[in-house]
C-alpha cells in the first residue's frame, strides 16, 4: 500500500475561493487516495486554512470541482462532510480538558443501553471500546478516567485521531497536528498519522514543516499566497527541493546570498531554509493564528 | 512508545485507590462535614442523637434540593440568581390562586409548576440567545420577580403576605405529600428529606450515567468544543435552567404548605446559599466540574451549622461567620486536592 494506487477518495480540480476582492485560493488541484497521505504545505497566509474549510464543508468553493469517491459534490455544512466520512481534527481538538478520556472519546455520540427513561450511557462498553480503539492505534493511555487536560499535547492529538477513526472517518484532515508540539511529541503524532494510513484511511496532513511532511507523505501540495506551487508525488521531489520551495525558493536564495557576505552568519542561511520567514500581513486571508515557526531539527521518525 | 505493548492495566496500580478517591469533587465537603459533625457533637449532647439529626436535616433538605439543581446548572457553566426568589413566587402564586382565586389546590400546584418551568425556559432562552453572562440575565429576572412578588401581593391583599392555605380544600393530602413528617427511630423526619434524597439520587444518575450528563459536563467545560462534536448545547442549557426552576417549584411548594402562609419577600437572598452549598460540594465557579452528592453534603454542612450553633448555646448571629469560614476552607481544600491529584497523575 503506497498511496499511489489506492482508490481516490477525495479529489479537487481547479478549486478557487474569493472573499470579496481577496483571492484566498485559486486553481488548486490535488488528490487523496485510500491508504495515502497528502501533505498540504504552506507558510502562514498561504491559504491552508481556507483549503481545509473547503474540504471539510465549512466554505463552498467559488470555482472548480470537488469530488468525493469520484462524484462531484457540493457540501452544505461540516455535518454532511462528516456523514461522508470526512473528519477534521482541528488544532484545538474539540476536547474538554476537565472530562475523562473515555467521556471525551464518546462525547456527542455516547453509547447507550436500555430504553425510555432508563436509557443510559453504557459506561462499561464505552470504556472497553475506547481502550480497544486506542490500543489498536498503539496509543497507551494509563488510565481512561484521567482528565484529558492531564494528557500531553501529543497524546491529545492521538486520542482525537483515534476518535475520528472509530467514528467512521475514511478521510482524516489533520490541521497542523504537530505545530504546537515539541520534537519528540511531534514524532509520536506522526506515528499515529502513519497508523491511520495503514488502516486504509486517506489522510490530509496540513503543516508548514517539510521535515514533518516528507517522511510520511505520498503527495505534496505546496501553497503560496493562495496559489499552488505544485502538486508533487513523492518520487518527483526531494526533501531539499521541498524545503527550498517552502521557504520561497528564489527569495531565500537572495537572502542566503546577502547573509553569506558575512562569514560568521553563513550557517544561519541553512537554518532559515526551514524556518520560513512569515509575511502574513501581505495576505488579508492569512491564518489568524500565527504559528511559531518550528525548529528544523530532525524530529521526524 | 509503540515498542511497549499497551498494557495499561499494569500501570493502573500506581494511580492508586487513594488518589482515585482524592480526585472526587465531593471529597472536600465530606471532610468538612465530618469535622463539623464531630465539632458540634462535642459541644452539645442532643446534636448527635436521632432527634438532633432529624432537626438539622430539616433545613438541609430544602436547601439540598436547590443546591443539587444549582450544582447541575453550575457544572453546565451557568448561574441562576433568580432561583431563590422563585421559591417565594411559587408559594405566593399557589396561595393567591387558591385563597383568592378559588382554585383547587392540586390544580394550583400544577399551574405553578408550569409557570416555574416557563420562567426557567425564559431564563435559559435569554442566556442562550443573547450569549450574555447568566449572572446578569438571571440578576434581571431575580429583580423582576422580587418586584412582582411584592407589587402583586400588596395590590391583591393590601398586605405583604398571603395566608390561609390550610383552609383550602385538598390541603391535608397535599400537606402529607410535601410537608408532613415521618417517624423513624422515635423522631419525626420531614418528608422533604426524602424528596431531597430522591432528587440527589436522580441528579447523580443523570450526571454520571446518561448522555445528557455527559453533555452537561461538556457544555460547562468548553461549549464551543462540545458543539463541534454535535452536543445540543443550547437545549442542554435550557433544560438545566428549567431543572433549577422545577426544583424551586418543589421547594416553594414544600415551604408554603408547611407554613400555610407566604411572605412577599420569601426566598430572597437564598440564591447565594444554593451556590455556596454547591461550591462547598466541589463545583467549580467556571463550570465543567462538580457533583450532585457534593452539593447535598454542602447542604448538610449548612443544616448542621444552622442548628448546631443553637444547640451549642451560641448567638445565632455567628452562623454567617461560620458559613464564611466553611466556604473558604472548602474551596481551598478542593483546589489543593485537585491540584495534588492532577500533578501526581502526570
Amino acid at each position: 500500500m503506497t498511496g499511489t494506487d489506492g482508490a481516490p477518495l477525495l479529489e479537487v480540480r481547479g478549486i478557487g475561493k474569493y472573499f470579496g476582492s481577496v483571492v484566498a485560493l485559486k486553481d488548486i488541484s490535488t488528490i487523496v487516495r485510500a491508504g495515502g497521505i497528502t501533505c498540504v504545505l504552506g507558510d502562514n497566509g498561504a491559504g491552508k486554512s481556507t483549503f481545509i474549510k473547503i474540504l471539510s464543508g465549512v466554505h463552498p468553493p467559488d470555482e472548480g470541482e470537488y469530488r468525493i469517491d469520484g462524484e462531484p459534490r457540493k457540501l452544505a455544512n461540516p455535518r454532511e462532510a462528516l456523514d461522508l466520512g470526512i473528519a477534521t481534527v482541528y488544532q484545538d481538538l474539540a476536547m474538554i480538558p476537565l472530562m475523562s478520556v473515555w467521556r471525551n472519546f464518546f462525547l456527542g455520540s455516547e453509547l447507550t443501553r436500555g430504553r425510555g427513561p432508563l436509557r443510559r450511557f453504557d459506561v462499561r462498553a464505552a470504556k472497553a471500546v475506547a481502550r480497544r480503539e486506542l490500543a489498536e492505534m498503539g496509543i497507551d493511555i494509563r488510565d481512561l478516567d484521567q482528565p484529558v487536560g492531564t494528557l500531553s499535547g501529543g497524546e491529545r492529538q492521538s486520542v482525537a485521531i483515534a476518535r475520528a477513526v472509530h467514528f467512521g472517518a475514511r478521510v482524516l484532515i489533520l490541521d497542523e497536528p504537530t505545530s504546537a508540539l515539541g520534537v519528540k511529541q511531534a514524532g509520536v503524532v506522526l506515528r499515529y498519522v502513519v497508523q491511520a494510513r495503514d488502516r486504509g484511511l486517506g489522510v490530509i496532513f496540513i503543516t508548514h514543516n517539510p521535515h514533518h511532511a516528507y517522511p510520511v507523505g505520498d503527495r505534496f501540495l505546496l501553497l503560496n499566497r493562495g496559489r499552488s506551487l505544485g502538486d508533487y508525488a513523492k518520487a518527483d521531489i526531494t526533501l531539499a527541493e521541498l524545503t527550498r520551495l517552502m521557504a520561497g525558493g528564489a527569495e531565500l536564495e537572495q537572502l542566503a546570498h546577502e547573509l553569506e557576505r558575512d562569514p560568521t552568519t553563513a550557517a544561519a542561511g541553512q537554518h532559515l531554509a526551514a524556518d520560513p520567514a512569515a509575511d502574513p500581513a501581505a495576505d488579508p486571508a492569512a491564518d489568524p493564528a500565527a504559528d511559531p515557526a518550528q525548529p528544523a531539527t530532525g524530529s521526524a521518525p | 512508545m509503540t515498542a511497549t505493548t499497551p498494557t495499561a492495566d499494569e500501570r493502573l496500580v500506581d494511580v492508586g485507590r487513594l488518589r482515585r478517591l482524592l480526585i472526587r469533587p465531593e471529597l472536600g465537603s465530606i471532610v468538612g462535614a465530618v469535622i463539623v459533625y464531630i465539632f458540634f457533637t462535642t459541644r452539645s449532647d442532643i446534636f448527635g442523637t436521632v432527634d438532633g439529626i432529624a432537626n438539622w436535616l430539616d433545613p438541609a433538605s430544602t436547601l439540598g434540593i436547590m443546591a443539587v439543581a444549582v450544582a447541575l446548572l453550575m457544572i453546565g457553566g451557568e448561574f441562576d440568581l433568580s432561583a431563590g426568589v422563585l421559591t417565594g413566587s411559587v408559594g405566593l402564586m399557589t396561595a393567591l390562586l387558591t385563597t383568592r382565586g378559588g382554585m383547587n389546590l392540586w390544580a394550583a400546584i400544577f399551574v405553578t409548576l408550569l409557570a416555574a418551568l416557563a420562567i426557567g425556559f425564559i431564563n435559559g432562552m435569554l442566556v442562550v440567545r443573547t450569549r450574555l453572562p447568566s449572572f446578569i440575565v438571571t440578576l434581571g429576572t431575580f429583580l423582576m420577580l422580587q418586584g412582582l412578588n411584592l407589587g402583586l401581593t400588596k395590590q391583591i391583599t393590601d398586605t405583604v403576605q398571603v395566608g390561609g392555605l390550610d383552609k383550602v380544600p385538598g390541603y391535608h393530602a397535599a400537606f402529607k405529600l410535601f410537608s408532613s413528617t415521618i417517624k423513624i427511630g422515635g423522631s419525626d423526619f420531614r418528608v422533604a428529606v426524602f424528596w431531597w434524597i430522591g432528587v440527589t439520587a436522580v441528579a447523580t444518575w443523570v450526571l454520571m450515567r446518561t448522555r445528557p450528563g455527559n453533555w452537561i459536563f461538556s457544555v460547562g467545560g468548553d461549549v464551543r468544543a462540545a458543539r463541534s462534536v454535535g452536543v445540543p448545547a443550547n437545549r442542554t442549557k435550557i433544560a438545566l435552567f428549567m431543572t433549577t426552576a422545577g426544583a424551586a417549584w418543589l421547594v416553594g411548594t414544600i415551604t408554603a404548605l408547611r407554613l400555610t402562609s407566604v411572605q412577599a419577600n420569601s426566598g430572597v437572598g437564598q440564591e447565594f446559599t444554593y451556590i455556596i452549598a454547591a461550591v462547598i460540594g466541589g463545583c467549580l465557579l467556571t463550570g465543567g466540574y462538580g457533583s450532585a452528592i457534593g452539593a447535598s453534603i454542602g447542604a448538610i454542612i449548612f443544616g448542621m451549622a444552622d442548628k448546631g450553633i443553637i444547640y451549642a448555646g451560641w448567638d445565632s448571629d455567628w452562623f454567617k461567620f461560620f458559613l464564611g469560614v466553611m466556604l473558604l476552607l472548602a474551596t481551598l481544600t478542593n483546589s489543593l486536592v485537585r491540584r495534588f491529584a492532577e500533578e501526581a497523575r502526570k
